[in-house]
């Protein structure tokens, strides 16, 4: 099994302490995180590991990219620490066992990761993706498993990730368009970490999106919104990317809002944190989506554009609730280029 | 007989009377795993009256009639064992009455769910009844027959305890009102303050008459209803955890669940706690509420609520719930039955193991499904296991892994509900003979020549 790099020298090195630090979820100061930094990196226990949440923060945090959430996961499981309940932490265990239920289309040079989430299907349609939506793959064998750092089961990771690289690296493309950060993040990002070589493209949506966009710009009708951006917590794992929200937005002719929780000090949207405490985690949950919904409401926000699917699920109908239209990246492009919106769950349809 | 087939054709009329081989095969079998047996004649009675004509007939000639409705119960409970008249009730599927104010309301003897659901949504959308998870053609009155359980069992009881009064045409021939509707123009009561003859009626598999009109209660329907599913791997916990929830007297309806596959399931138990509420408020109060009753299970980290995202949550919305329909069929080939006895609460974990051991035994797809029966007073707890139709061998393995579970819960002090004919004797043979004595004075008394539905029940 693939072990994790991690750099204690870069760590002491460290002024600021920033992973801890910075982390809204445990307010220390830097002498204090300075200790627990040091007890986690060898192998003692530091409260740390109890009150995180597994919100990513510290890896963006973190100046030197040397990957303390992974080393928080790493010891979390060490210590046989269950962040979950156990039937839930087995349940997304077994959820995600490749057992032959995937499907694969027909593969060409590029070709796009549909993870393993069926809601994405009706998304990539259009225009927008008319090259390369015939060449997808879905499915438990190519499913990044990078959600397993939200249960400390980073082993899953290392025992899994090795063939799901081998199983998308035998479909023969040479570039990979992922649509989910954690996808994009597992291979880019979580895969070095681990050693793992990855000998396919590693393209985020994104990025494809932008340059798709600039090809059809003639055609683009400028959508004048003013947007609230939910940015998911593994966006975090990829903070390179974050600009290309902008990017396409200004393309769109959208404004994303400046608000309290966005950019590094983006809000999670919260799943997770119900999904593995009790009920303090409940009330601290739909605390941190009420304030981040009314944060959207102060923005004079009409849509919060989502791009995690998981974010999305959490929080579209909350949203819509207060009067936010909830809408994916994906429905906001073709918005613009005049499409009809889909209306599977993810899709805008449902809201228009 | 031609003389019988134009006398019933006199009755209810030409449409409605066939002995088409067709017709009978038909109506020989239902979609569980007892053996057909084919009636001589099947009729559509359109009326109380054609009833009344058809059982004076049958009487007279000592021809045995069998009831039917939606035929969904599984257990072979309106396939005519003796042949004789099936009666087939679904002509008469009439909403009589809704009292808006006293919340109750009075159909037809052949009255589907699924009529009665479209009715009180489109005309009485404040008020809703207990809707069993059967297919929608199931009939409210076969609920109450076989003492069936719908959404509202866990707070109401059985269906059964549900009913206002009956209308029933007697074996000999009587038509006879019982509770408030005997005395009084309403239908508020099937007895009390009277003497209680509506156990005569209910549960009796249409051995003791054929029930024409029923009336049952209604009960508020709040606006706005939602799912938490609760999961944990130890079967020993969950009489604890039912016992929590049903304190609160806050849940609508409990259901557990329990099956291997698909492999996100395995190895847990899921627990589906249902809330209903008039504003956000009040949902979420009683949502914190259970989450609050469950927090020592979560803190333990022995049990969670699983995350139901939007595209799985209508699912497990659903009334009736598909998914069960979607579960019977899942060998291809419509196959599927349950054993399910009604049984304490604390047998859970007993029970759930057995069903793993039977499915191994056996090599059956399994899966638990139980839903709690009042205030955790008892449960229905059914071992389910599907088979294909075309497959003989798997259908007998089907037959010895039911034997099996009901005899375990009848050794757990379970009584087996809707039972087939060889679970009827196993059950008198288990019953105080004083009790069976009156049973069969009860039923000699009400059907003097055996015509209703014989095979079942039957006191020897
Ligand atoms: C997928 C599936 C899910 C199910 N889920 C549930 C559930 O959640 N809860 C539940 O309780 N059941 C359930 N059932 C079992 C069953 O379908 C229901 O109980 C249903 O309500 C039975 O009604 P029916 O009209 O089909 O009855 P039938 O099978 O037609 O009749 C049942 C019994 O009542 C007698 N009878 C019928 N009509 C009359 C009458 N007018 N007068 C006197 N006797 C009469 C019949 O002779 C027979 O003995 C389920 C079945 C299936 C297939």
């Amino acid at each position: 099994m693939v072990e994790l790099r991690f750099d204690e020298a870069k760590c002491e090195q460290c002024e600021g302490v920033n992973c801890l630090v910075r982390c809204k979820h445990l307010n220390l100061d830097v002498d204090t995180a300075r200790e627990e930094m040091r007890k986690i990196i060898n192998g003692q226990h530091s409260f740390v590991l109890d009150r995180c949440v597994t919100c990513y923060a510290c890896e963006e945090y973190c100046p030197f990219g040397n990957h303390p959430f992974y080393l928080i996961v790493e010891r979390q499981e060490q210590e046989g620490m269950l962040l979950a309940p156990r039937a839930i932490t087995n349940q997304w265990i077994n959820l995600c066992e490749p057992v032959g239920r995937y499907s694969v289309g027909k593969i060409q040079e590029r070709a796009l990761s549909l993870c393993y989430i069926p809601a994405f299907t009706d998304l990539v349609g259009g225009k927008l993706f008319e090259d390369v939506a015939a060449s997808f793959f879905i499915g438990p064998e190519f499913f990044c498993n990078v959600v397993y750092l939200h249960f400390a089961r980073a082993s899953v990771i290392r025992e899994r990730l090795p063939k799901v690289v081998e199983n998308i690296a035998a479909l023969g493309m040479k570039e990979v368009i992922f649509l989910h950060d954690e996808c994009y993040g597992s291979f880019k990002s979580l895969a070095p970490a681990y050693g793992i070589p990855v000998p396919f493209k590693v393209t985020h949506y994104f990025e494809y999106l932008y340059d798709r966009l600039k090809q059809l710009s003639g055609q683009l009708k400028p959508l004048n919104m003013k947007v609230a951006y939910q940015r998911p917590c593994s966006s975090r794992l990829i903070p390179e990317t974050d600009h290309y929200v902008d990017d396409i937005f200004s393309l769109l002719g959208v404004e994303r809002v400046n608000r309290t929780y966005d950019r590094q000090n983006a809000l999670c949207c919260s799943a997770i944190v119900r999904l593995n405490m009790g009920p303090e985690g409940r009330d601290m949950a739909n605390d941190n989506q009420s304030k981040n919904i009314e944060d959207m409401l102060q923005a004079g926000v009409e849509h919060c554009v989502f791009n995690c699917p998981y974010c999305y699920m959490a929080l579209s109908e909350k949203v819509a609730a207060k009067g936010v239209k909830p809408i994916h990246m994906i429905e906001l492009c073709r918005l613009a280029l005049g499409e009809e919106p889909a209306k599977g769950v993810m899709g805008y349809g449902r809201y228009q | 007989m031609a003389d019988i087939s134009s006398a019933l054709t006199e009755i209810v009329g030409k449409g409605y009377v066939s002995q088409q081989a067709q017709e009978r095969y038909f109506y020989s079998q239902d979609p569980g795993l007892m053996q057909p047996h084919e009636p001589d004649y099947v009729v559509l009675p359109a009326s109380a009256d054609e009833v009344q004509r058809v059982v004076k007939l049958a009487n007279e000639q000592k021809i045995p009639v069998v009831p039917r409705g939606g035929g969904l119960s599984l257990t072979g409970l309106a396939i005519p064992q003796r042949g004789g008249i099936l009666v087939d009730m679904r002509r008469m599927d009439r909403i009589l009455e809704v009292n808006e104010r006293a919340r109750y309301a009075v159909v037809e003897g052949g009255t589907s769910e699924g009529r009665i659901i479209a009715y009180l949504e489109r005309h009485h959308p404040t008020l809703r009844h207990s809707i069993p998870d059967a297919p929608p053609q199931a009939t409210l009155v076969g609920n109450a027959a076989i003492h069936g359980q719908g959404r509202l069992a866990q707070q109401y009881g059985f269906t059964s305890d549900m009913v206002t009064g009956l209308e029933v045409v007697l074996p000999t021939g009587e038509l006879c009102k019982i509770g408030s509707c005997s005395m009084s123009p309403y239908w508020f009561s099937k007895g009390p303050p009277l003497p209680d003859m509506s156990g005569l009626f209910l549960g009796w598999i249409g051995t003791s008459g054929i029930i024409t009109k029923i009336g049952f209660k209604l009960y508020p329907r709040k606006k706005l209803r939602d799912v938490e599913t609760f999961v944990t791997d130890l079967p020993d916990l969950i009489p604890d955890i039912v016992f929590k929830l049903t304190h609160l007297e806050m849940v609508e309806d409990i259901n557990i669940w329990f099956q291997p596959l698909p492999l996100m399931f395995k190895g847990n138990h899921h627990m589906d706690i249902y809330l209903t509420g008039d504003t956000d408020e009040e949902l979420e109060f009683k949502r914190r509420m259970v989450w609050n009753a469950l927090s020592e299970y979560i803190e333990a980290k022995d049990g969670g609520f699983m995350w139901l995202m939007p595209d799985v949550k209508p699912t497990f919305m659903e009334m009736p719930q598909k998914s069960i329909a979607r579960f019977a069929d899942v060998r291809k080939g419509g196959g599927f039955q349950y054993a399910g006895p009604i049984i304490l609460v604390e047998k859970y974990p007993d029970c759930a193991r057995k069903t793993e051991e039977l499915g191994s035994k056996y090599k059956l797809g399994y899966s638990v499904m139980a839903r709690m029966i009042g205030r955790g007073h008892c449960m229905m707890f059914g071992f389910a296991f599907t088979f294909n139709r075309a497959n003989s061998d798997e259908m007998d393995r089907v037959r010895k892994a039911l034997d099996e579970a009901i005899e375990f819960s009848l050794e757990h002090g379970g009584l087996p509900w809707k039972p087939t004919v060889d679970e009827q004797r196993a059950a008198m043979d288990m019953m105080d003979p004083n009790t069976l004595k009156l049973f069969g004075k009860l039923r000699k008394a009400l059907d003097p020549n055996g015509i209703m539905n014989p095979g079942n029940w039957e006191v020897s």
